[in-house]
């Protein structure tokens, strides 16, 4: 097994489990961290192919990592805010309880 | 591959495991922090020092916290009576199942087609700043922008409405 196959197997092994944690939990929080494993399994992916492809020192894939760094840290401040809404207003982060559109 | 990878990924994939396994959710937190510590490690095995050091500043210094505020403002930490898995997580487990089969089917049967080992790329951080500031400042000032008005908007999310009841 090549060291690229083996970071892209733990990449789809993260991605699962952060997959997984997203559609099982009932806690809202939960399903974000979820989500943040699988935008990390993403990030592994382009950090490996921009290690063993051709071309590294242009830095294309460690860029495309860092930048998708700082998308998914805004993609979690506003996710937790809107959990936080939520909870004010439904008293709970159940994900099965809250399920009205209307207020 | 290296023993230090294979140590780095359970460790990854341990911690990913749990994140999502266990009850407490404070416990789940740490077991993230626990994972994003561990992807930083694999960067950093990588040869990719910025981006490891970038993921231990963003994920382990901010969004671990921003998840632990988040779990304690909401009272989060207390388990539910009905367990911590939803209805339908036998489907959702059976979707996720899935995923990883295909995704390691395709990993295993191209295996052959990757790139073999090669020699580690030398980046120092003055390339990566000429890079930040020549071929990627659009990119740039557009995260920078991203940004701003995440932070507004979670900030006006999160806000308590005018005459709401505490």
């Amino acid at each position: 097994m090549t060291p690229l196959a083996g970071y892209l197997l733990v990449a789809a092994l993260v991605f699962a489990i952060g997959l997984a944690g997203a559609l099982t939990r009932r806690n809202a929080i939960l399903v974000l961290i979820g989500i943040e494993l699988m935008l990390n399994a993403a990030n592994l992916n382009l950090v490996a192919f921009w290690r063993y492809g051709p071309h590294p020192e242009l830095l294309t894939g460690m860029m495309f990592a860092v930048f998708s760094i700082a998308v998914a840290a805004a993609e979690a401040a506003v996710g937790l805010g809107l959990v936080i809404a939520i909870y004010r207003h439904a008293r709970t982060t159940d994900l099965d309880e809250i399920n009205r559109m209307k207020g | 591959m290296s023993v230090v990878f294979w140590i780095l990924a359970v460790i990854t994939v341990l911690g990913g495991l749990t994140a999502v396994t266990l009850k407490n959710t404070v416990h789940c937190a740490l077991a993230l922090t626990v994972a994003f510590a561990g992807l930083a490690l694999l960067f950093l095995e990588l040869d990719a020092q910025f981006a490891g050091f970038a993921q231990i500043l963003v994920y382990i210094g901010a969004v671990a916290i921003l998840v632990v505020f988040a779990i304690l403002l909401t009272r989060g930490s207390e388990t539910p009576s009905e367990g911590v898995f939803s209805r339908t997580w036998f489907a959702g487990l059976l979707i996720a199942a899935a995923v990883f089969a295909v995704l390691a089917w395709a990993v295993v049967n191209s295996s052959a087609a990757l790139p073999h080992e090669t020699a580690a790329p030398t980046v120092n951080v003055q390339q990566i700043g000429h890079a930040l500031m020549g071929r990627y400042v659009l990119p740039l000032e557009i995260v920078a922008l991203l940004l701003t008005a995440a932070m507004l908007g979670a900030v006006i999310v999160a806000m308590h409405e005018k005459g709401e009841q505490k």
